[in-house]
């Protein structure tokens, strides 16, 4: 098991590699000089040439490509040109709302969406199926910004139950927190409900023509049993996948839906940066995104062999 | 005799393609979501004749209007009218998402049969295409436009570097199957020139997954491409598209909440239409998965 563990962190290792790659020529590609942003409009020859040699921008294309990766390996990712203050500090002052939000969405997805997938194959081919299936499609079809201005005009506006945006941190209370983040989570939930519902409908339908459904009925266990302990566990390895794909469609999902509600995360702050050019939060924030990317999937690997001791590698 | 019949669900003998897309679009579902697109399609084809109005006049007279006899969906702050905006931005919609199929299909069958065929370069490519798909689609276009600025061409680009590295791996994989199947090591030994192996023997049964996978995508690059215009970082302001009139329309959601809702309901028509689609001809063209339940 051990073994195991480490053998697929060292796996991810190399896409951590080409991920850094990429950014790296993404943001030599973007700055042209660095040199001459640090500096400012008004910096002389000779004081530019300093901050290159400073820099190491004298060396190497593939030196620097290594004096970068060490200073990001120690969580040194530069100054941000916006802000003017490291951009590990301002990273780590936007941390909580967007995990928040993908931590509540997180929950309630998997709290609607199993149930729902299970009535759904439970009751396969009645207009209930229909209903859970056509509410599938059209969840992953309809954009979280749609959405979730359908559910501010109808939720906030109208009926006044929730407000209309922004954010109040946990330290505040559970109370102003939670009102605050329903709607977003709600929203940003749809199409995760979608994803998770349809995969665990058809995996406990394959699982259900299994041969030992067969034998556990006929020895005579009770229906409820069957599909709770034999159908529903089995099911739980493909769900788990799905949600480690999901993953990626709930980063994007966290850019558009803290815009939509004016959240202040670190989806507001990729934007901000975006619109700001500042190519240093830019680059980590990117960092940041694939790592927690690649991290979720490590851990779903990892899941796998706890929901279905038969996978040993 | 039975030798010589073709089992019609081995995946040495895919279905006729027409065949199949015709019987896909028979049901009834899939039959309103292919109408829907045809009148998108036609929508975008003849927007000047369709759209009441030039969709970039201004009219300081009539601004944020609601609904009405010659404004249709109302006007928006600058008092252009919306549903001559709405029906440009299905033109936008469809180019962005067309163009980005196409390049991602050409681009990732080009580089899946480089990684299929020969295996020096499968590692290299691979890992590539790894990295890649490890930075989250949306994150990964934003950092394209913030190199190239907003143009329609960087929103293309941006679309397409996230989304080909899947038609390469699903080419790659195709290419990988083939090369262990008999005919096609009869046509080695029997020294068929690389050029003709690849177009008449390999490339072929690349296209029923590639279709289905072009649809994904079509679908995909016209959400990617409404959320980054919704983010103030996609398509220049001038451009009508479904996601740039949200955005100007956000400041005045609450006035006229038409400005948001419009656009949006023809975004998601379009793309649950092309979803419907796309599911259709998967369980068509794909036999492993049609015997699903």
């Amino acid at each position: 098991m051990l073994r195991y563990v480490l053998q697929r962190i060292v796996a991810t290792i190399p896409v951590m590699g080409v991920v850094a790659v990429l950014v790296f020529v993404l943001l030599r590609l973007s700055t042209g000089d660095p040199a001459v942003i640090m500096a400012g409009d008004a910096a002389s020859e000779a004081q530019l040439e300093a901050i290159r040699r400073h820099m190491g921008l004298d060396q190497p294309i593939v030196v620097q490509f290594f004096i970068w990766l060490g200073q990001v390996a120690t969580g040194d990712f530069g100054t941000s040109l916006h802000y003017g203050m490291p951009v590990t500090q301002i990273i780590g002052g936007r941390v909580g709302p967007s995990l928040s939000l993908a931590l509540l969405t997180i929950a309630l997805s998997i709290a609607v969406a199993v149930p729902l997938g299970a009535l759904a194959a439970w009751a396969h081919g009645s207009i209930l199926d229909r209903l859970v299936m056509s509410f599938s499609v059209l969840g992953f079809s309809t954009p979280i910004f749609v959405t979730g201005y359908v559910f501010v005009f109808l939720l906030a506006v109208k009926a006044g139950w929730f407000p209309i945006q922004g954010y109040r941190p946990l330290a505040n209370g559970v109370g102003p927190w939670l009102t605050a983040l329903v709607l977003p989570t709600v929203s940003l939930s749809t199409i995760y409900i979608a994803l998770i519902a349809r995969i665990t409908r058809s995996s406990i339908l394959e699982v259900m023509g299994e041969d030992f459904i067969r034998t556990a009925r006929s020895k005579g266990v009770a229906e409820v049993q069957v599909f709770m302990r034999h159908a529903l566990r089995n099911a739980a390895v493909p769900i788990t996948t799905i949600i480690g794909i999901g993953a990626a469609f709930m980063i994007s999902g966290v850019v558009v839906t803290e815009s939509v509600f004016n959240i202040p995360g670190l989806g507001r702050l990729v934007v901000e940066a975006v619109l700001a050019r500042d190519y240093p939060l830019i680059q980590a924030l990117i960092l940041l995104f694939s790592f927690v990317y690649i991290l979720i999937n490590l851990i779903v690997d990892l899941l796998y062999t706890v929901f279905d001791p038969r996978i040993r590698y | 005799m039975a030798i010589l019949t073709q089992d019609p669900g081995s995946p040495a003998a895919p279905p006729s393609i027409a065949r199949a897309v015709r019987r896909a679009l028979g049901s009834g579902p899939v039959l309103l979501a292919t109408c829907v697109m045809a009148l998108m399609v036609v929508m975008a084809v003849a927007a000047p004749l369709v759209a009441t109005h030039d969709p970039l006049a201004i009219d300081p007279t009539a601004r944020l209007r609601g609904m009405s006899a010659d404004h249709w969906l109302g006007t928006d702050a600058l008092g252009r009218d919306v549903w001559s905006r709405v029906v440009y931005g299905a033109r936008t919609s469809l180019v962005v998402g067309l163009v980005v199929a196409g390049l991602a299909i050409l681009l990732g069958l080009i580089i899946g049969v480089i990684a299929g065929y020969f295996r020096l370069a499968d590692a290299i490519i691979m890992r590539v295409m790894d990295g890649i798909m490890a930075i989250p689609s949306i994150v990964l276009a934003v950092g394209l436009v913030s190199i190239a600025g907003a143009s329609m061409m960087t929103v293309i680009v941006a679309i397409v570097v996230p989304e080909f590295p899947r038609v390469v791996r699903l080419v790659r994989g195709v290419i990988l199957n083939l090369r262990t199947e008999p005919y096609v090591e009869a046509a080695i030994s029997l020294g068929t020139p690389l050029h003709r192996l690849l177009i008449r023997h390999m490339i072929p049964n690349t296209m029923a997954p590639l279709i289905v996978q072009g649809s994904f995508i079509l679908a995909s690059a016209i959400l990617t491409e409404a959320a980054l215009s919704f983010l103030g970082i996609g398509l220049p302001p001038e451009i009508p598209s479904w996601g740039n009139i949200m955005a100007e329309g956000r400041r005045f959601f609450q006035m006229l909440p038409g400005l948001i809702f419009w656009p949006g309901v023809f975004l998601a028509l379009t793309v649950l239409a092309v979803n419907l689609i796309g599911d259709a001809l998967r369980d068509a063209l794909d036999p492993k998965m049609a015997r699903r339940p």
